[in-house]
């Protein structure tokens, strides 16, 4: 299946100015790590009960139902890019609180000491099939996903850092929207970002957007829609407004799939769903095609 | 005609007061002047009290009401000749969101903006100023045709929010509002925003990555309305009130935190209170401003936009 996705051939493959190309890679070994959760964890959508281990087996999708099992930012960074490459960077910025908003400071505590992030997402550096890429992901768990300015700093810094060394930028989303705690400066963040893919846009450099489950908000109407290419995980959210506003604005029941990646994909609004499986398979080959040499410099 | 507000029923109820004293005046022959002139005082005392002291959600309520200037007016006082441009070219023409080409003062200029109804049936018409992805597609049309012809946009900002209906989001509301960001920031002619009553959330974004932005006094920007917010944060949506006050939605809170870059004052009690002194003071505004911006080389400005919307926001950095 994935051939008909993202059909190569290995002898066009040119990786910048690496002579020999490189032997197909497979996914990385998925990192031990503690499942907090308990040895068994049951399928949100089919009920299904799995193993831990087969769970990471399955990269957090359920093998009967294939539904897409929620991971934080480092799993997500161990699934996409080569094992040991990453270099995470601005690790040490975090939110402060400009507006003096009632509970923030204990919201961002809790949000911390639960996920063990600093921050709401992650950025860094590492190679995909041995080829350099910038990488961003948000974490749902972190305070919904939310965006403040924290966040936006580091997102901008990773797309000024990709026009400056001139490296793809690939960007998992994940977001509630715009942090309401940190109010108009939470919704500049999506004018800052802006700013800041504009240049990129300009500068010809390729920022993927990944949306995974669920994107709305400020962040979808920003960023996460402004992809050179847009993916999506089965199942994934992806909408401006969420489900119960859109309902109480119908005032009426919507389809099962509204807002889905599946529903997106209908409308026109990614340009593929990828499955977890295949994801990393489908980044590398995108970035393939975008570092491969011109025809100018054909032979 | 405009309704007042519960808070400001006192002014309204002295003013009845006043004018029955007159009548009473008129009909009997009496001079009470002495009692009119201690009335009268009392009524500029009040007014002047109750509007120099608004909370948040008395402004909020303010930029709200009907009968304030909308873009639609602000264009027709504004330029001595304009041409509505209709349609995104793809699905339809947005009500909600209007936009041409005039003369302000011999120049060239492009407007867009919300369009909100100046009666019911009109807001009915005009989705209560909640635009659709094509709106926001025919202000991208009409940006990018501007730019074509080295006209600056002005863009007047009112809106509660993007509609959040099914057919906008099955169109792409989300992405319509994204490309405008993209667009915004780097189209090359100067670029002016003016929040004329409500800014709510990415719907207001949506026409707003500019080189100058203005709030008129009683207008609110913020991530989301009052009220969602407080259904958000305290699952009630009757807490708009205590949700205004913490956001910092203010024109003086934006100008304090640096995102606008003036606030335009208006008629004691709000636009809808005197529309002609409103139209006349932004048409000030935007000249001064448009003759300011176009002496600026477009790199600068670009520049200078970039590192405006760059620097917006606080965080922490440890090493
Ligand atoms: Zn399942």
């Amino acid at each position: 299946m994935l051939k008909d996705l993202f059909y190569r051939r290995r002898q066009y493959a040119t990786l910048g100015t690496a002579a020999e190309p490189k032997p197909v890679q497979k996914p990385p070994e998925v990192v031990e790590r503690d499942v907090p959760k308990g040895l068994v964890q049951k399928c949100e959508a089919c009920g299904n009960l799995l193993m831990a281990k087969e769970l990471q087996k399955h990269v957090y999708t359920c093998p009967e139902c294939n539904f897409h099992f929620r991971v934080d930012a480092r799993t997500r960074v161990e699934l996409t890019l080569d094992a040991g490459t990453f270099i995470e960077l601005d690790a040490g910025i975090t939110s402060t609180n400009p507006l003096g908003f009632p509970e923030y400071e204990s919201k961002l505590a809790k949000a911390q000491s639960a996920t063990g992030m600093a921050e709401g997402a992650l950025t860094g550096k590492g190679e995909i099939d041995g080829m350099p890429v910038l990488m961003a992901v948000m974490d749902p768990g972190f305070m919904m996903g939310s965006m403040g300015a924290a966040v936006g700093e580091k997102l901008t810094r990773a797309m000024e850092r990709a026009c400056v060394e001139r490296k793809p930028l690939i960007l998992f989303t994940a977001s509630g929207g715009a942090r309401m705690q940190e109010a108009i400066l939470s919704l500049m963040q999506m004018a800052k970002t802006s700013v800041a893919l504009r240049r990129m846009h300009d500068s010809g450099v390729l920022f993927v957007s990944v949306i995974t489950h669920p994107t709305t908000g400020g962040v979808s109407a920003s960023f996460a829609s402004l992809g050179d290419i847009i993916i999506a995980e089965p199942g994934a959210m992806f909408g401006f407004a969420g489900r119960r506003v859109v309902e109480q604005t119908m005032r009426q029941k919507l389809p099962d799939d509204f807002q889905t990646a599946e529903f997106n994909l209908k409308h026109g609004m990614v340009d593929k769903v990828v499955h977890r499986k295949q994801m990393r398979d489908a980044l590398a080959a995108i970035v393939r095609i975008h570092t491969a040499r011109g025809w100018a410099d054909a032979d | 005609m405009p309704t007042e507000l519960d808070f400001e029923k006192p002014i309204a109820e002295l003013q009845g007061k006043i004018a029955e004293l007159k009548s009473f005046m008129e009909k009997n022959g009496l001079d009470l002047h002495g009692e009119l002139r201690k009335l009268e005082e009392r009524l500029e005392e009040l007014t002047e009290s109750t509007y120099a002291n608004l909370t948040a959600w008395q402004r909020v309520q303010l930029a709200r009401q009907i009968g304030r200037p909308t873009t639609l007016d602000y264009i027709k006082g504004i330029c001595d000749e304009f041409l509505e441009l209709h349609g995104d070219r793809h699905f339809a023409d947005d009500p909600t969101i209007v936009g041409g080409i005039g003369l302000v003062a011999g120049h060239p200029i492009t407007v867009i903006g919300h369009q909100k109804g100046r009666d019911t049936k009109e807001n009915i018409r005009r989705n209560f100023g909640m635009a659709n992805p094509e709106g926001y597609r025919k202000a991208l049309r009409l940006m990018r045709q501007a730019e074509k012809f080295g006209r600056p946009v002005v863009f007047f900002i009112d809106t509660p929010g993007a509609y959040a209906g099914m057919s906008a989001e099955e169109r792409g509301q989300s992405v319509a509002i994204a490309e405008n960001l993209l667009e915004m920031a780097g189209l090359r002619t100067p670029t002016i925003s003016i929040v004329t009553g409500e800014g709510g959330s990415g719907g207001a974004l949506g026409l707003g990555i500019t080189d100058r932005i203005f709030m008129l006094d009683y207008a609110w920007y913020s991530v989301i309305a009052p009220e969602s917010a407080a259904a958000i944060l305290w699952k009630d949506s009757k807490l708009g009130p205590k949700a205004a006050e913490v956001m910092r939605l203010t024109a003086a809170d934006l100008l304090d935190l640096g995102i606008v870059d003036g606030v335009i004052a208006e008629p004691r009690g709000g636009a809808q209170k005197d529309p002609k002194a409103m139209v006349q003071s932004v048409r000030d505004k935007v000249m001064a401003t448009l003759r300011e911006l176009s002496q600026i080389p477009i790199d600068e400005l670009l520049a200078a936009r970039y590192h405006k919307y760059r620097d917006m926001g606080e965080y922490i950095e440890r090493q």
